[in-house]
């Protein structure tokens, strides 16, 4: 084994290895594209709310990229939080626990949300105050036009909150 | 006979017949709870059979499957309930059979040299029958399928890095939806149960190498089998076979038309709604041990899911935590207290799963989810006390 050539045999064999392996990786790289969302899924990016619809101490729920949006307008008597308000008394978060994903309910007369599959606690800030939620209820990306919000665009207002960690 | 010989000439059907089966030996030292590997082979064959006859009705598409499960199938198809009530109780029996036959290889140490492959492979067709049951439980489309599929499928986003985008590509959407839907569907009717097969036939092969084990643990040799100690599995095991599997038919089958509610949660009466979810969630009961491991580190979010992942496949490793060279759990008795705490503990923890997670009951989980483990942590230590025992207490 003085020197060892590559022979006429052994070259084929490589080259049909790297062959089949870009085959393989096109085949792997078509799976995995064929489970990403539907063009039409991806198209439903942003909506448009009009914050001014709320009544104080009253919740609406929007819906963005099939995920439930809580619109909270806060009267005073509830914890107040200037930082995580969007605009001036309005509290928008995902509805979605930080724990396992399920949507919490509001409970009126302690005003809070209640999860109900693992017992995690948030306020009217959407702060978690009890439970396994690691975190507070996410605020999704926003921008303010008005009293219009429109949800899943960047505004000046939602990039501050991000540089603050308030946001994820 | 002429049939035989021309298959046994193209197919050598006799020498495969005379491995699988007739010169299969099993040992007699063996009680009924060797009998539950077949029961499972039989529940699979009814999830199948009855499967394929929901197959013919149901329509994957998330604004018809609700109907087609509740309306076309229970009430518009001639004895159509017969067969969901089939399917949803054999997929539930399914686990109480599984959980019965690992529970016998753990305290008899069927998982020990050389069977490791065996239990490889049959807590690999564990695992893959979790998966089923999971992307199976969508497809009706309830308010409890969806939201367990849900919570389970978020699990994901804690995977470091990858997560959030890992969980929008595993359902093909932001939410849980059509595209979730189809392809579990794909994978509950055709991967999952190819994959269930092929490693039900490297299970049944791999068995047939070393043999069964036995109550006493004490390795007996095909010669010892065929003279005396054991019997070939056809067509002598299989008789005793019939009968267990008559008495398992006739329970299985007062469930299906008398008790077939336990199988099917109320809440998933009410279509899957993605606005709201149901007061209580909870899974079926043959997850809630290691749901309730899951929330029994109640007061980190991270440390339960370690623990919930890590309880699921713990049990894989047992031929290398129990290195112990007695091999059945019926010649040690420290690992007899051990092994019954393990059950007692596994049920009490079911328990704990359906019940709220607050208060004492919250407690109560963390300490069941610490005995759970403290079972597996144990074994090493065990294995080198009775090592030493062995060794004549040098």
């Amino acid at each position: 084994m003085a020197d060892e050539k590559v022979s006429r045999r052994d070259f084929l064999l490589y080259a049909m290895g790297a062959w089949a392996a870009v085959g393989v990786g096109g085949i792997l790289y078509g799976m995995y594209k064929t489970w990403e969302p539907l063009p039409e899924v991806k198209a439903q990016a942003t909506v448009s709310f009009d914050l001014s619809t709320v009544e104080p101490g009253q919740i609406k729920v929007v819906s963005w990229r099939g995920k439930p949006v809580f619109v909270l307008r806060k009267t005073p008597d509830m914890v107040q939080c200037k930082e995580r308000s969007v605009k001036d008394e309005y509290t928008v978060v995902l509805g979605i626990c930080t724990h396992l994903g399920c949507i919490p309910n509001w409970e009126a007369d302690k005003k809070i949300w209640h999860c109900p599959c693992h017992g995690g606690e948030y306020d009217a800030c959407g702060k978690n105050i009890f439970g396994p939620p690691p975190r507070p209820l996410d605020v999704p990306p926003f921008k303010i036009e008005g009293t219009t919000i429109v949800l899943g665009e960047e505004g000046n207002e939602y990039k501050q909150m991000k540089e603050k960690g308030l946001t994820v | 006979m002429r049939l035989m010989d021309w298959l046994d000439e193209r197919l050598a059907i006799r020498q495969l017949i005379k491995v699988m089966l007739t010169e299969y030996y099993v040992p007699k030292n063996i009680n009924f709870l060797w009998s539950f590997g077949v029961l499972v082979m039989l529940v699979f064959a009814i999830l199948v059979v009855s499967g394929i006859f929901l197959l013919m009705y149901y329509k994957p598409d998330s604004h018809l499957a609700f109907d087609s499960v509740n309306k076309t199938i229970m009430m518009d198809v001639e004895y159509g309930w017969l067969f969901r009530h089939t399917h949803a109780v054999g997929a539930s029996i399914m686990f109480l059979v599984l959980f019965i036959h690992m529970a016998r290889g753990i305290y008899y140490g069927s998982f020990k040299a050389p069977r490791e492959i065996v239990w490889i492979t049959g807590y690999i067709l564990f695992v893959l029958m979790s998966a089923t049951a999971f992307t199976g439980y969508l497809l009706p489309w309830g308010q409890m399928s969806y939201w367990a599929a849900q919570t389970i499928t978020t699990l994901f986003e804690k995977i470091p890095f990858i997560g959030p985008d890992l969980v929008v590509w595993i359902r093909g959407n932001y939410i849980v939806e059509d595209a979730t839907l189809t392809r579990f569907f794909a994978l509950h009717v055709v991967f999952l149960p190819l994959l269930l097969i092929v490693f039900t036939a490297i299970h049944l092969y791999a068995v047939r190498i070393p043999g069964s084990n036995n109550e006493d643990g004490i390795e007996l040799t095909k010669e010892e089998k065929k003279h005396g100690k054991g019997i070939p599995f056809w067509p002598v095991f299989m008789a005793k076979e019939f009968f267990v599997m008559s008495v398992f038919l006739i329970f299985f089958f007062y469930l299906v038309f008398y008790q077939y509610k336990f199988a099917m949660d109320p809440i998933n009466f009410t279509p899957a709604d993605y606005l709201q979810t149901p007061m209580h969630i909870y899974p079926e009961w043959y997850f809630l041990a290691f749901y309730e491991v899951l929330r029994g580190f109640f007061f980190s979010q991270n440390l339960g899911l370690i623990a919930f992942v890590l309880s699921m496949f713990i049990a894989a490793f047992l031929p290398w935590l129990d290195t112990s060279p007695i091999v059945s759990g019926k010649n040690r008795p420290i690992y007899k207290i051990l092994f019954w705490i393990f059950i007692a503990d596994f049920v009490f923890l079911t328990i704990l799963g359906k019940l709220p997670p607050t208060g004492l009951y919250a407690w109560l989980g963390f300490a069941g989810s610490l005995v759970y483990f403290a079972f597996f942590l144990a074994l090493p230590i065990l294995s080198k006390i009775e090592k030493k025992k062995v060794a004549g207490g040098r």
